[in-house]
């Protein structure tokens, strides 16, 4: 009787309690939800274009934020400095299509999907190689003082990282709508093989994509890499984003912002209310046995298209 | 086609089987091996880089001066990237390598530790966890082979209280304060619980215990009910990206810094250099001494390093980690040099090793000696005690370096062995172990 | 010429239907097993029989468990840590529970333990595909390895949180704990790996393998022949849990004989997916293979980074990382069937050699 006290009405009373301290998990929910976000639309943009569970997007992050930490290190200036690893993002993006995506053309999802596990090695080793273990610190004078409004505590540096996720989506769909490129991109990913008979170079649109997720890991990165460090644990948020992915759906854009943001408060909010009771730490499981309750009911995600099967 | 992809196969797999083939091995004068567990590699690499430096630039000292009484040391590092199983490989390619077969096993790894303790009664190598690993090999008797001074998670819990009793003005205070645990969420997390639970029902304060899952880079949750419970004092068992991001979390939220104390595998610069300016007045725990203004330290940089020989940069030499890996090696080669004393000037066996680990007598005036004068605390072995309740210093992060801020605290016993011997009694009952006498017979 | 069935003639059909149907496929086999079982515990030191061929072996049969699920019938798996946590802990409450229990039926009672858990994590396959479902089953994973964490049961409140095998013998030989012998051990876990693999290669050419795979190539169609997609899959995901169990139990027993839940992380999961893919999805061999190639590989690059070029232990991890992941990319382009289909590739040859038509 305790125990069902404990887990039914005690969190419910304890909100209704401090609804000020409700607001606030809920903000905090939303600011790692945003966070959650940033990844999960590296892999959204690329399985949406070519059909890649591209699982080395965690370590693209490391590797975008090593170099950008490593360039600065030289002494070069910031602004600059992004804009070169901007730059080798680029590079790696057509390395990724030269070597490896267009030997595997065809194959089977898994396959893919190995490919980019075997990537995430290699470029582990390489960062490992090229700059070094230890943790670096990543300061781009992004503010990180907080401020309290009304008693609900606020963080510059998760306001900052908000609007630079809101402003890389307005980009993004900006980009896809309203460009050249962008119209190919979704052509593509409708059908390879109708977008390659209109004449639309499937190979280059390949490189494209792997760039447009390259610099969003290197925002993910920079993000990241700011809050923890720059090391080799930030290649692992690639698990962070996985829930926000079957949430949102694997090819939806606003999927993976909104699912991000219903991971973030969800589980939040388990954690605060709900932890104490089953003992703490259960945000990592609940993150996924949210999704998947939520995949039982729509199992082509929040904003994925009905799934139509022929036989 | 095919058949091309099957010579290419073929050659691979050729090349592949000659891997497996042993290196030769070049015979050299009499020579002890000491493997050389590290992580260099993987999510824990920034902690075990800094480590494994101090461990090898030490013992090139040591060779650098001609070895211990002259037997030179072969140092092999083994890569274990903090997996278990990794570490079973490197345990059993290095158990037997050399004249005698390995002096010692320093698994730097809880985890390992637990898979060594049982190989080693069969194997005769003495391990020695200096500082983690299973508490209860604390209790000689039973854990013959392992050894864990100069201190313990329990022994640290126990002195971390006694610095927030002394803070707060008195051990008498401490009721009805609030003290927050922020543990990574593994057994060696959890491994001070206990420990607090006792002392909270002793000393009347509340304690509140909040796990973190491995990596713990999201620790949002976590703060926000620190925020809202406002614990008079915070105590961490961390690990690596684990602190870094708490250190942020703690500023973000305005908690006071110090009032927040992490144990000593969450109080190194690898923790606070990431957070900036938010970390200045973070404490931590000690059992040796940061920075390198001791004669030791000027010697590894005058005899190992300006002859090129430096493990990592120069930088690095006195950082918290690096000292420990200093102090590791320390007991390693003085037990070495006790043993000598009784089994005469040469390659030790394990089994010899075991017995000058067993019989260390490290003084003041020998770590004065060594250079190291003030750098630990002098510590004595015995075949009851392979853990001596050490004593702890708290240290604080000045925003520069670490600085001391206490003195030694010494844990308290009283507390800390009878779980301990329990612990140990429980082990031996489950595994059929003949508990030692202790009267020099066994 | 060498491997020809030519001449073979079946004339009951009990021959018809034997396991290994042609002659040269027995021969091999005989002598593969002979080999395994005799000569390599004569011959193999301590360190390749603890710290290579056991955890082989183990990788091996969790490999062939997943293999059932992935290979057979078409369910990408993330959850082998986790099912293989259950079938350790398990054991672990087993053998410290009713000591005097036999070894070999604790280890397959924890496998059964580990099979319910699996029917109920792969409940959402009935909904869930592909991708999806491979995320959904880390579900699975993260749970289970929190819960092994948290509840002091499962690891009988020992402070330490981590789980000892308890020794135990088997016809008077003592078969786990560290006094035990290696090659005890290894010839432990070759049978337990011969057993489940020979009955899983049986299984798999049963009406039971055939709408696993009538599934996997295409479950709409699967079911409108009347396969039940509920039964089928539930059923892959329970033989390959109990598998994957029994598995996870040996880790505890007979390889590393002490574990936390961080040995069933997640990269447990992916290290045995790929030991399923470069070894052959949808083939009893290739898991097998898998399993050498994986186990082998990093210790076999390690011991000749550092061995024979006389590389710093650390550069060398470094770069076995990247020819590791280099070598994973070169395997899934020249091979994307894996290393059991360059077996086949073999046995078609060898079949004309050395006429080359």
């Amino acid at each position: 009787m305790d125990t069902l006290y404990a887990f039914f009405v005690a969190p419910f009373l304890d909100i209704a309690d401090s609804p000020v301290f409700f607001i606030e998990v809920v903000i905090g929910g939303l600011s790692a939800g945003v966070m959650y976000s940033l990844v999960a639309l590296g892999f959204v943009l690329i399985f949406k274009a070519s059909g890649v569970f591209n699982f080395a997007q965690g370590v693209l992050a490391l590797f975008a934020a090593l170099t950008l930490v490593g360039f600065m290190d030289w002494g070069i200036p910031a602004p600059i400095a992004v804009l070169m690893t901007a730059a080798v993002m680029v590079v790696l993006a057509y390395a990724i299509e030269r070597l490896v995506l267009r030997h595997l053309v065809n194959q089977e999802q898994i396959i893919l999907f190995m490919s980019t596990l075997g990537l995430a090695y290699f470029l582990e080793g390489l960062g490992d190689t090229l700059w070094g273990s230890n943790v670096k610190r990543l300061d781009l004078g992004i503010p990180e003082a907080s401020f309290e409004i009304q008693g609900v505590l606020l963080n510059q540096f998760e306001l900052v990282a908000a609007a630079s996720a809101a402003t890389m989506v307005a980009v993004l769909a900006v980009f896809f709508h309203r460009t050249r490129v962008g119209r190919a991109l979704r052509a593509v990913a409708d059908d390879h093989q109708a977008a390659l008979s209109v004449g639309i170079p499937l190979k280059s649109i390949w490189v494209v994509v792997w760039s447009v997720a390259g610099l969003v890991a290197l925002v993910a990165g920079i993000m990241w890499g700011t809050k923890s460090g720059v090391q080799f644990s930030l290649s692992l948020i690639a698990l962070k984003a996985l829930p926000v992915l079957i949430l949102g759906g694997f090819t939806s854009v606003p999927g993976a912002i909104v699912g991000g943001l219903i991971i973030g408060v969800g589980e939040k909010v388990a954690e605060v209310y709900w932890g104490p009771v089953l003992g703490g730490a259960i945000e990592n499981w609940f993150a996924y046995v949210l999704a998947l309750g939520f995949l039982l009911v729509r199992p082509q995600g929040l904003f994925g298209e009905k799934i139509i099967e022929r036989v | 086609m095919n058949l091309r992809k099957l010579t290419l196969m073929g050659a691979t797999s050729a090349v592949f089987a000659a891997l497996f083939s042993t290196a030769p091995v070049v015979a050299a004068e009499d020579y002890m091996v000491l493997p050389s567990l590290v992580y260099r590699t993987g999510a824990y690499a920034p902690n075990g880089v800094p480590f494994a430096n101090g461990v090898s630039d030490y013992i090139a000292l040591v060779n650098a001066r001609g070895g211990v009484n002259g037997i030179k040391i072969k140092l092999i590092e083994c890569e274990t990237g903090y997996k278990t199983d990794v570490g079973v490989e490197c345990y059993e390619k290095l158990k037997k390598e050399g004249p005698v077969g390995a002096a010692v096993f320093n698994p730097l790894s809880t985890g390992i530790t637990y898979q060594l303790i049982e190989k080693t009664w069969v194997d005769k190598v003495p391990v020695h966890s200096m500082g983690y690993g299973r508490t209860a090999a604390a209790d000689g008797r039973v854990f013959k082979w392992t050894f864990n001074f100069p201190t313990s998670y329990w022994s640290q819990a126990s002195a971390v209280i006694k610095y927030i009793g002394g803070q707060e003005g008195g051990m008498a205070k401490l009721k009805g304060k609030k003290i927050v645990h922020v543990h990574h969420n593994s057994p060696y997390g959890k491994e001070a619980n206990p420990t607090l639970k006792i002392l909270a029902e002793k000393y009347g304060f509340k304690l509140t215990l909040l796990p973190v899952d491995h990596p713990g880079q999201e620790q949002k949750a976590t703060w926000l009910q620190v925020r809202r419970l406002r614990p008079d004092w915070v105590f961490m068992s961390g690990w690596g990206v684990m602190n870094q991001v708490a250190i942020k979390e703690a500023a973000a939220i305005n908690y006071p810094m110090d009032k927040f104390i992490g144990n000593w595998w969450s109080s190194t610069e690898s923790d606070v250099v990431p957070a900036g300016g938010a970390a200045t007045g973070y404490k931590g725990t000690a059992f040796h001494g940061a920075g390198d203004s001791w004669p030791a330290h000027a010697a590894i940089k005058k005899e190992v390093h300006d002859k090129g020989k430096g493990a990592g940069p120069r930088e690095g030499i006195g950082e918290v980690l690096y000292n420990r890996g200093v102090i590791n090696m320390v007991y390693t080669t003085e037990a070495m040099r006790t043993a000598m004393g009784k089994f005469g000037t040469k390659a030790l066996s394990g089994a010899e090793v075991r017995w000058g680990l067993e019989n260390l007598n490290l003084t003041a005036a020998r770590l004065k000696e060594l250079g190291l004068g003030g750098f630990a605390n002098p510590i004595k072995i015995s075949c009851q005690d392979h853990e001596t309740n050490g004593p702890v210093r708290i240290q604080q992060w000045d925003g520069k370096k670490w600085v001391f801020v206490s003195e030694w605290i010494v844990p308290m016993a009283d507390v800390v062995r009878p779980q301990i011997e329990m612990a140990a009694a429980n082990y031996a009952k489950e595994k059929k172990i003949a508990v030692r006498k202790c009267d020099g017979s066994d | 010429m060498l491997y020809r069935e030519a001449g073979q003639f079946k004339t009951n059909y009990s021959a018809d239907q034997a396991i290994f149907p042609i002659l040269q496929d027995r021969i091999f086999l005989a002598v593969v097993l002979i080999f395994a079982f005799v000569v390599v515990p004569l011959i193999a030191n301590d360190y390749w029989l603890q710290a290579i061929l056991i955890p082989f072996l183990v990788y091996a049969l969790a490999a062939l468990g997943l293999n059932i699920l992935t290979g057979y019938a078409g369910q990408i798996s993330l959850g082998t840590g986790g099912f293989m946590a259950v079938g350790a802990y398990a054991s672990y409450k087993l053998a410290t529970s009713f000591p005097e229990m036999n070894i070999i039926v604790v280890l397959l009672t924890s496998g059964l333990f580990s099979a319910a858990v699996g029917i109920f994590f792969g409940i959402p396959s009935l909904r869930i595909k592909g991708f999806y479902l491979a995320v959904a089953t880390l579900a699975a994973q993260f749970f289970l390895i929190w819960l092994f964490n948290k509840v002091g049961w499962f690891y009988n409140y020992n402070p330490s949180g981590t789980i000892d095998a308890p020794p135990r013998e088997l016809f008077g030989i003592l078969i786990t704990g560290a006094a035990a012998k290696p090659w005890v051990k290894y010839l432990a876990a070759l049978s337990m790996l011969t057993v489940f693999g020979l009955v899983t290669k049986n299984l798999v050419r049963s009406a039971v393998g055939r709408s696993w795979m009538a599934i996997r190539d295409m479950d709409i169609a699967a079911e409108i022949i009347g396969i039940n997609p509920l039964g089928t899959k539930l059923l892959a995901f329970a033989i390959s849990s109990f598998v994957c169990g029994v598995a996870g139990a040996e880790m505890l027993f007979l390889h590393l004989g002490s574990v936390e839940t961080l040995a069933f992380d997640i990269n447990l999961s992916f290290l045995v997916l790929f030991m399923i893919i470069i070894g052959g999805l949808g083939s009893v061999m290739g898991s097998v293979v898998g399993a050498a190639f994986m186990v082998l590989m990093p210790i076999g690059l390690t011991n000749f980074l550092v061995g024979w070029l006389g590389m710093q232990a650390t550069s060398a991890k470094h770069l076995e990382f990247m020819v590791f992941g280099g070598l994973i990319i070169f395997f899934l382009i020249v091979e994307p069937n894996g290393l059991a289909r360059l077996w086949q590739i073999a046995k078609e040859k060898l079949r004309l050699w050395p006429f080359p038509h």
